[in-house]
């Protein structure tokens, strides 16, 4: 008999609305227990090879069902420097899961049935954070003479120093921002990664000696070829993908027309929903619109719909996208989740135009309607505006979240770093090696918007490079 | 980011102008005029930009003049020497593009004087010929004068109130002048509807204008968009792409009503934390 997926116990729409408490509660030893015991530990695990790095997840799963949570946590740890944020964040529905024997064949994500692999692989990182759990350093006396600078403190800065402090390589972290954590922090909300399970794998990499410095811009406070003159034997740069794209219609700099960046960052990083408490002010409107359909749409429609509940405004938060629900590339679980917290969804729909009112706020989106044509590049089916299709929308706050480029300052400060036409960093896909020698890249800045894990993946490759090197 | 000295430079009619010092040797090392910082006075502190007044390169300090217009700048005003700030990220920007031009009209308003200094002093150096106009309320609120006068051949001051220099405004001036004669380049920071009225006047004569915009900003790294300006039809970031930008092509409608966007917030929290 097959048995039922264990579903992981969660916040109530209801009460999580109006908080930015985790919404994901993750399992307890006894559900994590029952679901690994649904793995089939295939002879093939197919799951592995939908994993960005390679976790072996078949052994971990089995160090479940033997309760040897240490022997799990060690089996990820080989691969995955943090598990409890991937185990939060990973989109498993697009990777592991959808390779899982038990998905569907043909399926464009994961079927209900595939193994939760996410949760189970949170609830073994969050056993190894509450065991204190760590992989043992192997410091090596000669490369604590040479000394690392880690440009950017989002994921692959934080995993790229962790991978050279082990070894014990000195490692110097620079972030513009007044806080680390990069995109984990100022992007991704509290209800979905909790700050103390970010700042837990911080204090980590502080207590294997690596030295973080924010408030400080690399490309303006200094340029790489200065940090080689200061004596930092190879530079990572793990700048990130921060800059926003905009629709490019009429009326978009309205007031109250938001980027996804600015939105989260003034509630993430700036803690705008604690206003006036912290000072940075956010607006929230009565007909909030969501332009987009990833995981940034997600994110600040329920960040939209919180600060609505917070300021007792009625809950009315719409996201709007082009395509239907299937071609959103948002996680299912938060396409989920946002249904349940009472989002709006309005598929197949263009924005035209913005119209405001006599004090420059928005007011109204003039939207179209499309119909599903041939699939273009990225093999999803192209929106076809309908003729003649044109409405109105009520809008008095509006996200756009239809995308991030790279982050120009030390690229444009930088000219011998070579770019492709996206501004992403070029490197070799070995070593992660720029075209400048000794400066290597990871995460955004080289594949343009991806994921946590990918980030992670890149900036081990990176970190083994620098290790060969400097071992010669 | 210690603040080594602080100067009450203008404290009249409920207008207080404040200099504070700042020690903070990468940014000194770095910044050219034009260029601004972003800083939190606490943790729980708003970013808001400054532009940098002066840099001591030796000593590694920078200066900030500001107004105590709102509820960070005055939070800001209350610190003193030996204070901490919580955050000061710089230099940030594009320097103003420092060359020779030949005749150059700066422009200043209000506590925008204190930001045309540092390009006042470096355009001087390169060479230019600079005729410098002042406005202000009145005598009491006009600040720099001196300073602007060492870094200029000319300078002409206008009070709204005639109670010193001339009465009128800074654009009653700069239309006299270049009536009168040719320009290579007006340069100018000041309130909206200053910068705004001066870039009308120029573009009559046909002048090159450039201005220091003065738009929100969170992050200051190109990441939010908040300062996002249109200029010449083109939108643009204030912090990556200016803080400079070709007077003549901005839309000052848009940037007055974005720039009003918290207003109502700006409002509360001053009312809530008066004293603080």
């Amino acid at each position: 008999m097959k048995k039922e997926p264990i579903k992981v116990r969660e916040a109530s729409a209801e009460t999580r609305v109006g908080n930015f408490d985790e919404v994901v509660k993750g399992y307890s030893e006894e559900e994590a227990l029952l679901e690994a015991a649904r793995c089939l530990q295939c002879k093939n695990p197919l799951c592995i090879s939908g994993c960005p790095v390679g976790i072996d997840i078949k052994k971990f799963i089995f160090h479940i069902t033997q309760k040897d949570y240490r022997g799990a946590y060690f089996t990820i740890r080989e691969k995955n420097n943090f598990p409890s944020i991937c185990g939060r964040v990973c989109p498993a529905e697009y990777q592991c899961r959808k390779a899982c024997v038990l998905t569907k064949k043909g399926s464009p994500f994961a079927s209900q049935q595939a193994i939760n692999i996410h949760f189970l692989e949170r609830f073994v990182g969050d056993y190894g954070k509450n065991n204190k759990l760590n992989v043992p350093e192997e410091k090596e006396e000669k490369f604590s003479e040479f000394k690392v600078a880690v440009i950017g403190s989002g994921p692959a800065g934080l995993c790229c120093s962790g991978e050279l402090a082990r070894k014990g390589v000195k490692v110097d972290i620079f972030e513009s921002l007044h806080k680390t954590g990069g995109v984990l922090r100022y992007g991704i909300p509290p209800f979905r990664l909790p700050w103390d399970v970010l700042d837990f794998e911080i204090n980590y990499l502080k207590k294997l000696g690596v030295n973080f410095i924010t408030n400080f811009l690399v490309g303006k406070a200094r340029t790489i070829k200065e940090l080689f003159v200061q004596g930092y034997s190879k530079v990572f740069l793990g700048l990130g993908a921060g800059v926003p794209s905009f629709l490019g219609i009429k009326g978009e700099n309205l007031c109250n027309i938001y980027s996804v960046n600015e939105f989260l960052t003034r509630v993430n990083l700036m803690s705008a929903y604690k206003f006036p408490e912290f000072h940075t002010p956010v607006n929230i409107g009565k007909n909030v619109l969501i332009v987009g359909g990833g995981n940034t749409a997600m994110d600040s429609a329920r960040v939209a719909l919180r600060l609505q509940k917070i300021r007792g405004l009625s809950l009315n938060t719409t996201i709007i996208y082009r395509r239907t629900e299937i071609e959103m590339p948002a996680r299912r679980l938060e396409i989920e989740h946002a249904r349940e917290e009472g989002i709006k969804f309005e598929f197949l729909v263009q924005p035209k135009e913005f119209i405001g009112d006599e004090n420059g706020f928005v007011k109204k989106l003039i939207c179209l309607r499309s119909k599903l044509g041939e699939p273009d590049s990225s093999g999803r089916r192209r929106p076809v505006i309908i003729e003649g299709s044109e409405f109105e929308l009520d809008c008095d706050l509006c996200v756009i979240a239809v995308g991030l480029k790279a982050n120009q300052i030390l690229i444009k400060a930088t000219p011998e770093l070579k770019t492709d036409k996206y501004s992403d960093v070029i490197v070799d896909s070995e070593s992660m090696e720029s075209s400048i020698k000794g400066v290597f890249a990871g995460g955004d800045i080289v594949g343009g918007e991806g994921t946590v894990i990918e980030a992670m993946g890149m900036a081990k490759k990176a970190s083994k490079a620098i290790i060969d090197e400097l071992s010669k | 980011m210690k603040i080594i000295n602080k100067k009450v430079i203008n404290d009249v009619g409920g207008v207080r102008i404040t200099q504070l010092d700042i020690q903070s040797s990468d940014i000194a090392a770095k910044a050219l005029p034009g260029q601004f910082v972003m800083l939190m006075v606490n943790e729980k502190g708003e970013r808001i930009p400054l532009t940098l007044v002066n840099t001591d390169k030796d000593k590694g300090v920078v200066s900030l003049i500001f107004q105590e217009a709102g509820f960070t700048t005055k939070s800001l005003g209350k610190l003193n020497p030996g204070d901490t700030l919580y955050s000061l990220v710089g230099p940030l920007g594009h320097p103003t593009e420092i060359r020779k031009y030949g005749k150059v009209i700066l422009v200043g308003g209000g506590v925008g004087i204190a930001e045309i200094l540092p390009v006042a002093r470096a355009l001087k150096e390169a060479g230019n010929n600079i005729t410098t106009i002042l406005g202000s309320r009145n005598k009491e609120l006009l600040i720099l004068e001196a300073e602007l006068k060492s870094a200029s051949q000319e300078i002409h001051i206008m009070t709204d109130d005639g109670s010193y220099g001339r009465k009128g405004f800074t654009t009653d001036m700069l239309k006299e002048l270049l009536s009168k004669d040719k320009y290579d380049l007006i340069y100018s920071v000041g309130p909206i509807p200053m910068m705004k009225r001066v870039a009308l006047v120029s573009k009559e004569y046909n002048t090159r204008t450039f201005v220091s915009l003065n738009a929100l900003m969170v992050d200051a790294t190109g990441m939010c968009g908040c300062c996002r300006v249109s200029v010449s039809g083109e939108v643009k970031f204030s912090c990556i792409d200016g803080p400079d930008f070709d007077a003549h092509g901005v839309d000052w409608e848009e940037l007055e009503k974005r720039n009003k966007v918290y207003s109502v917030q700006e409002k509360h929290i001053c009312n809530l934390f008066p004293a603080s």
